[in-house]
């Protein structure tokens, strides 16, 4: 047993689950994409939120694409079994991020062809779209999906079935949506609890009274649906029957109570999601309950979702637990052992990972300049370049 | 039945990579060159102080942000398509190539991210010093992701620092010093980023010859142009330089694309390069027929630039598919080849090959050790061939020549044709006497077009010259793709296509009521 290489492996799931981790974080900018009708009433207000947005949402997609990167690397076997296989539930995934990417930039140029309406609805789609499939799809790392690995396909030359991992529903991963209600019940978490870190950076970035009085009305809104799919999704999977990777890296089934056990067997992971949990409470209870405006919601709300997510994804891997588990055919079943790149690979990435540390330190610190002055309609009008 | 739609799902996958891959090319070249010469214009700002160098940096910007925008939209879905539509290609390479592309979001992208967003809206919340540094960091940023991915694309044309593990049956890295130094990488890097300076060098001095032809902004369409044709120049004579060194890294590794480059059938000593030739329509390897309908060449120059000799033998098409001859070039483990295989024999050995690994996984299975090993034994004798076995006839190794041939004139010619633009425009401005003749000014604007055309005439060159491999040698595209019904893959495609013309249709539409607009600094 090369203990080196179950550490890098470990190391790397660590990795992707905190790059997917804040990834769930940063999409308080999709989330705030589908509110912008609803907090802002006039042309100016709405020019302001999605301004206010704007200036964030590459760091969303720049962290999907590390995430996609990072996961490609360390794990390659997931990206050619889920990507090759869930065909359709990824390109629609891809789409809805496609149309985002445009829709800041030409919103409001001067013949823009599609016109400000068609940029606005693409920000709602990416907003809805996005935040519920990618959250139906990371649900699939709970229940599963119905694929096959099996390495001597690509010595199959005369047969023609040269794929290794291939996908057992005509579907393309379409097919989670009715499977299994959790992936959607996620899905739903995902997209509510977008909407209330959206709600919460709005309240800490701009100055408009306005905008402050609607998203703290707005909160209550999106808590109590969110709250209510979170922990419907949280208590059905801590009490559903997992997979376990048993002696000789064979796939037992059936394991009672997996993922509670998991959180059991690993205090420290389950200290993180309770610490994760109170501080998405705190966040939002803070905000609402605040007789003054209260602007640090997004923090609290923000490092709890990273701690919360992380520690999820971490139980979804770590224990000797498969992170995607076929249900079709159990032994096909990924773990972060079967599915990760070489030893070399990871340790060569994981020299270069130290840099993450420099990376997140500059974005932090220049986040917390281009911040320090919050966003108000006045300061739109005399900037030069604007959404 | 099954082998129909095999076919047929590798046929669009292959249409929606290219589709999404030249979409992408449209708009990231002028992000790569344009970063430097806004970075540069703006370190004429800082230095001066004057107030019209801001006010021509925040023109070049706004160009640079609508192009930026769509390159990230386009960027995306290839990143993504080689999980979902190259499935067996991420595993059975992706050790190798999933590198790059994660350190490539962890170095370059958050940077570029981070400091394009300082550049846009920074102005009055940083100092002078620190926006510029922003600047030039959002150049770096971008130029660092051109790396790594060309880094990857690099080692595709030559697989170098990996051994192929039977037990999971992919390539694993075994240098990532030879990966990231490969000389194909470098000096497809270098190729790549200096002729994106010169497409945005063009561009830049397009827009200007614009307003010049108008007469609007002459005093921002002339400093415009004095940066953009210094920076075009250079970088042309560094493009000249990379570009050779290209060609000879290709003689080396790729002697099947340098031959189809070059329409070279019959392969000979001293061979010329041709400058432009009719390639006779209908020319299959070994048919007999001449290669050329009409050519003009210049004597010894391939065998030149192939192998710094001008009288060095280059295979051609028919010796590449017949062997028995001795290369100027080596194999992979750099040692001579006394006689190259047919192509037909390397069919031969890499099906053994093939049968070999299906052999050691039946034989590990069954736990019987010694024919396991003496399975591994006989995998190994073949396994650089082993991408080979995949493919059924000689023929199929031969890329499409023509598309290759005309594809690399198109590119070169073009090429010399900017260099002539930028000597003109450059003379054009700097003599005070005069202005720059309209005949000039419309060259310079026709440009615009023609640098795309080059710029992505070149990476047709690069990818179907390679075929039918995905990465040379080793995987043939036919091996590589996902298990999907060719249905869904023709939806995406289109879907794609009409997305994408779509959004390029708006960035069009923005790009040229910007220009329009212009950077209103004077009216003289």
């Amino acid at each position: 047993m090369d203990t080196t290489y179950i550490f890098l492996q470990h190391y790397w799931w660590f990795l992707v689950s905190l790059l997917g981790a804040l990834f769930v974080f940063l999409m308080f900018v999709q989330g705030g994409q589908t509110l912008i009708y609803t907090l802002g009433k006039s042309e100016d207000e709405r020019t302001l939120i999605i301004n206010v947005l704007g200036r964030k949402w590459e760091f969303t997609f720049t962290t999907l694409v590390t995430f996609g990167g990072a996961f490609f690397a360390s794990f390659p076997l997931f990206y050619s079994t889920s990507f090759g296989g869930a065909y359709w539930v990824w390109m629609l995934i891809l789409i809805c991020f496609v149309v985002q990417a445009v829709a800041y930039e030409f919103r409001s140029k001067a013949n823009n062809f599609l016109g400000k309406k068609t940029y606005e609805a693409f920000l709602l789609v990416n907003g809805l779209g996005g935040t519920v499939l990618v959250g139906t799809a990371v649900g699939t790392l709970f229940t599963g999906a119905n694929f096959t690995v099996n390495h001597a396909n690509i010595a199959d030359i005369t047969g023609g079935n040269l794929t290794i991992s291939q996908w057992k529903s005509p579907f393309g991963g379409l097919e989670a949506v009715w499977e299994n209600p959790l992936n959607v019940m996620l899905g739903l978490a995902v997209f509510f609890l977008a909407r209330i870190l959206g709600i919460l950076y709005i309240t800490n970035s701009v100055d408009n009274s306005n905008i402050l009085t609607r998203a703290k009305k707005r909160l209550l809104y999106e808590t109590v649906p969110f709250l209510v799919f979170f922990l419907g999704f949280l208590v059905c999977i801590l009490l559903s029957n997992g997979y376990a990777i048993g002696d000789q890296q064979t796939i037992l089934t059936g394991v009672p109570y997996k993922y509670l056990n998991n959180f059991l067997a690993m205090p420290a992971v389950l200290a993180i999601f309770l610490a994760g949990v109170v501080g998405v409470l705190w966040g939002i209870g803070k905000t609402y309950l605040s007789k003054q405006t209260y602007t640090k919601g997004i923090w609290f709300a923000g490092i709890g979702t990273v701690l919360t997510v992380l520690a999820l994804l971490l139980i979804a891997g770590y224990n000797n637990t498969p992170y995607y588990r076929s249900n079709f055919d159990p032994q096909s079943s990924l773990t972060i052992f079967n599915s990760s790149s070489s030893k070399f690979t990871l340790t060569a990435m994981s020299i270069v990972s130290v840099a993450i540390v420099f990376v997140l330190a500059y974005i932090v610190y220049f986040w917390r300049v281009m911040n320090k002055k919050k966003l108000t309609i006045e300061e739109i009008k005399s900037e030069s370049h604007t959404y | 039945m099954l082998n129909h739609v095999f076919l047929s799902v590798l046929e669009w996958s292959r249409l929606q990579f290219a589709l999404t891959a030249i979409f992408h090319w449209f708009f990231v070249p002028l992000t790569l060159g344009i970063s430097f010469i806004i970075a540069i214009m703006e370190t004429i700002y800082v230095r001066t102080g004057n107030e019209f160098w801001k006010k021509v940096v925040k023109f070049w910007m706004t160009i640079f942000g609508i192009n930026f925008a769509i390159g990230v939209a386009t960027g995306i879905i290839l990143e993504f398509e080689f999980g979902t539509n190259w499935s067996n290609y991420s595993w059975f390479v992706g050790d190798i190539f999933g590198a790059p592309l994660a350190i490539e979001g962890i170095l370059a992208f958050f940077m570029e991210s981070t400091f394009i967003a300082i550049m846009f809206f920074g102005w009055n919340k940083i100092g002078r010093k620190t926006h510029l540094t922003a600047s030039w960091l959002t150049a770096f940023g971008a130029n660092i992701s051109a790396l790594w991915i060309l880094v990857a694309n690099g080692w595709m044309q030559n697989p170098v620092g990996m051994k192929f593990n039977p037990d999971n049956a992919r390539n694993e890295m075994e240098s990532f010093w030879d990966v990231l130094f490969n000389p194909s990488a470098i000096a497809k890097f270098l190729h790549t980023v200096t002729s994106a300076y010169v497409l945005s060098a063009i561009v830049v001095v397009a827009i200007s010859a614009w307003f010049l032809l108008k007469g609007r902004e002459k005093i921002f369409a002339k400093k415009s142009i004095i940066v953009a044709s210094v920076f075009g120049l250079l970088s042309s004579a560094a493009l000249i330089i990379t570009g050779d060194t290209s060609a000879n890294n290709i003689a080396q590794t790729q002697p099947m694309k340098l031959a189809a480059m070059e329409g070279l059938y019959k392969g000979k000593e001293g061979v010329g390069l041709s400058v432009f030739g009719i390639l006779t329509p209908g020319k299959e390897a070994n048919d007999g027929k001449d290669a050329f309908l009409f050519n003009i060449e210049v004597p010894k120059l391939l065998s030149f630039m192939g192998y710094r000799n001008s009288d060095a033998f280059v295979a051609g098409v028919e010796d590449l598919i017949n062997g028995g001859f001795v290369p100027s070039y080596s194999d992979r483990d750099g040692n001579k080849i006394t006689a190259e295989l047919s192509a037909e024999e390397k069919i031969r050995r890499g099906k053994e090959a093939i049968a070999s690994f299906a052999k050691y996984t039946e034989e590990k299975k069954a736990g019987n050790e010694v024919a396991r090993d003496g399975a591994r034994d006989e995998l190994f004798k073949n396994i650089n061939y082993f991408g080979y076995g995949y493919l059924n006839s000689p023929s199929s190794i031969v890329p499409n020549v023509p598309l290759c041939y005309y594809s690399f004139r198109i590119m070169v010619g073009l090429g010399f044709l900017f260099i002539i633009v930028f000597i003109v425009m450059l003379c054009g401005v700097l003599k005070k006497d005069r202005e720059i003749g309209k005949w000039a000014l419309r060259l310079a604007i026709l440009s615009a077009p023609l640098v795309y055309i080059a710029s992505q005439a070149g990476w047709i060159v690069a990818e179907m010259g390679r075929q039918p491999w995905a990465i040379q040698d080793l995987l043939p595209t036919v091996a590589a793709t996902s298990r999907v019904d060719a249905s869904a893959v023709m939806i995406t495609f289109f879907l794609f296509f009409v997305l994408f013309s779509i959004l390029l249709a708006a960035e069009l539409k923005i790009l040229f009521s910007q220009i329009k607009k212009g950077p209103n600094i004077s009216n003289e």
